[in-house]
């Protein structure tokens, strides 16, 4: 079984290699070989989320321990890894099927390839690190290649967007190697699961406590916390479409939140003002951002403001799951809430992806992003406008729908937690959500009075088929989802993923083996 | 782009070839001495870049050039992720970068197993990076300035 960790870093970067090298002599081997390598990987996340049941340990050049110190990299995949690596190859693969037809008007589609693999390797590599530096190196990986993606099609804006992103990016990777260098200093190890060890042996220090205030500063730039959010809503807005989907609907939760959840739950003693800081943040981003969402009439600006908040949701679980923790409270609640956190993680990957998917089906066919210009549009692309309404209620949390479960599952534990205030303004900030996707509804594919495309001469059409199909496969994943609120579905998938969180301190024992 | 003068030419002919051999130096010996495949591959661009700068860019077809030095970037990395996937094949234990190669007496020229490997791969890698990156540079300022 440890023989497929690997791979999942081995095959996306052979297949970002191969595309550059045979993409000089055949044009559309990479657009192709792409959604093959992507579709594979998450095949087998699935099989591996059916089969493993124990953390698998991978000793990369195949050191043991001498002694009780670890001298070997790490690869680690346990439950929370699995549930990351499901939901970064699959957005991955839908996104790089709908490329094919949607990159077919930008020159240089082999490098666009080539940095699409090389994104996806570095955020699966940062999901099977259990080692900290390794986390940074695989990191600065996806966010550099990032960089470039966002700078794709060469116009001031996006290189404006990415110039910024590039700027706060940087700051955000000194602030976590300076992190790292500290807690290499204090521990004299980089095993996360190591360094865990000998946090709980000797206690806290100073440093530690700096440490962690530098690498929360730093993984919350790159998730795109409140504070920190500035180059969020440029980059996202600016990318090719399936970018911003990754970008949005992947990369902030697979670089920032997974890392910030993995860190301070696995690694770091959980303690009540670390969790006290986490859940504020979230309650800011998830309030800051949606009240900065519903004033834009740029409609990928607007989703990316909602990314920030939709996360601040995820954080907020997570957060009080933490907080519950730290008090050594009930820990069912601390399930129920991290559950909530985790499960919000998924279903907003699969809304905010097919939510960005819609707004470059709009642009691809009209050209405009702004709504005031856009309408009418559900007579001529009928699936994109159902698909796009059917993501519009998921992210609004209308019941049928996956982000209904997840957000009542945070409100709950939120009160039974005893939280009121927190569970008020989680409801509070799903109305103001639902106010302003009605808002994308209305003037972008509903409301024909006001529609300007048919006296400019726009012809508009429905997308080709991999666009329709991808779309049209996260909007039945946006119901299919809500299965995971039933037991024995949350068991496979769900439940892994939270008891590494909610039994932290196990994390260093079965990974270590003593 | 112009080249520079007689004296320039000549003294980088005649150098050129010296550094291209000790940037060679420094990645096969990157096991025993210090220095590895990125420094010895930084020499072996500066060479190249030292000819191109004064030569002049005149005489080369950049784009073919670019072309060239990408595909042997590119060809170094996937030579370097399939030594280390055959660590996975060979070693017989599945195990990611295994050094699967006999390790032989420390301190010879030939030993530490597949190391010696990775170093020439990454010398390839770098070289061919650094090249690409002054080819590209070389091609903005002659083709999109103009």
């Amino acid at each position: 079984m440890d023989l497929y960790i690997p791979l999942f870093v081995a095959v996306p970067l052979g297949g970002a290699f191969l595309s550059a090298i045979i993409g000089h002599f055949l044009k559309r081997f990479g657009r192709i070989f792409t959604s093959v390598i992507l579709a594979f990987l998450t095949g087998l996340s699935l099989f591996l989320i059916f089969t493993v049941r124990e953390p698998l340990v991978l000793k990369v050049g195949g050191w043991e321990l001498l002694g009780k110190i670890p001298i070997a990299i790490y690869m680690v995949i346990d439950g929370l890894s699995i549930y990351m690596l499901l939901i970064i190859n699959l957005i991955g693969f839908l996104s790089a099927f709908y490329s094919i037809s949607y990159m077919k008007k930008f020159t240089a589609e082999n490098n666009y390839y080539t940095l699409f693999c090389i994104m996806t390797a570095g955020m699966n590599g940062v999901v099977i690190s259990g080692d900290i530096f390794n986390i940074y190196v695989f990191m600065e990986m996806a966010a550099i290649s990032s960089y470039a993606l966002v700078a794709f099609g060469i116009e001031k804006e996006e290189l404006e967007a990415s110039f910024k992103y590039q700027v706060l990016g940087g700051m955000s990777s000194l602030f976590i190697l300076l992190g790292i260098g500290l807690l290499y200093w204090s521990t004299s190890t980089l095993n996360i699961a190591d360094v865990s060890r000998i946090i709980f042996s000797n206690g806290k220090s100073e440093l530690i406590i700096f440490a962690q205030v530098i690498l929360l500063a730093g993984f919350g730039l790159k998730a795109a916390m409140i504070p920190f959010h500035a180059w969020l809503p440029d980059a996202h807005s600016s990318a090719p479409s399936p970018i911003s989907s990754m970008l949005s609907g992947v990369l902030i939760k697979a670089i920032g939140a997974y890392v910030i959840l993995r860190l301070f739950f696995n690694m770091f003693a959980i303690t009540y003002d670390v969790s006290l800081v986490i859940t504020i943040i979230g309650t800011l981003s998830m309030v800051t951002g949606v009240l900065l969402a519903i004033g834009q009439w740029d409609i990928k600006r607007l989703l990316a403001y909602h990314s920030i908040s939709q996360m601040g949701y995820v954080i907020l679980g997570v957060g009080i799951g933490m907080l519950v923790l730290a008090k050594n409270g009930d820990r069912s609640v601390a399930t129920l809430s991290i559950a909530g956190g985790l499960f919000h993680l998924f279903n907003h990957a699969v809304f905010k992806g097919l939510l960005f998917l819609n707004a470059g089906a709009v642009e691809y066919e009209t050209g405009i992003r702004d709504m005031k210009k856009l309408g009418g549009l559900s007579e001529k692309m009928p699936v994109t406008a159902s698909t796009s309404l059917s993501a519009s209620m998921s992210i609004s949390g209308i019941p049928p729908f996956n982000g209904f479960f997840s957000k009542l599952i945070i409100i709950i534990a939120a009160i039974q937690a005893g939280y009121y205030v927190l569970s008020i303004l989680a409801v509070f900030v799903s109305i103001i959500t639902l106010a302003s996707f009605l808002k994308v509804q209305r003037f972008t594919f509903f409301n024909k009075k006001s529609s300007g495309l048919e006296s400019s001469g726009i012809s508009v059409r429905e997308v080709p088929f991999t666009m329709c199909f991808s779309m049209i496969f996260l909007a039945v994943l946006c119901i299919v989802l809500s299965l995971m609120i039933i037991p024995s579905v949350r068991e496979i998938i769900l439940t892994p993923a939270v008891d590494v969180l909610v039994n932290a301190g196990k994390y260093s024992a079965t990974v270590l083996g003593y | 782009m112009k080249g520079m003068t007689v004296i320039v030419k000549k003294v980088t002919e005649l150098m050129c070839g010296v550094i291209f051999l000790y940037g060679i130096y420094i990645i096969i010996h990157g096991h025993l001495t210090p220095g590895g495949g990125f420094a010895g591959g930084v020499i072996i661009a500066g060479s190249f870049i030292l000819l191109i700068l004064s030569f002049g860019s005149d005489f080369l077809a950049l784009k073919k050039e670019e072309t060239g030095s990408s595909l042997i970037e590119s060809s170094a990395i996937l030579t370097f992720l399939i030594i280390a996937v055959l660590g996975m094949i060979i070693g017989g234990t599945g195990v990611f970068f295994k050094n699967f190669l006999p390790g032989g007496t420390i301190g010879k020229l030939i030993s530490a197993g597949v190391i010696p490997l990775y170093n020439i791969a990454i010398g390839m890698e770098v070289a061919a990076a650094i090249l690409t990156i002054f080819l590209a540079l070389l091609i903005y300022k002659d083709e999109v300035l103009k």
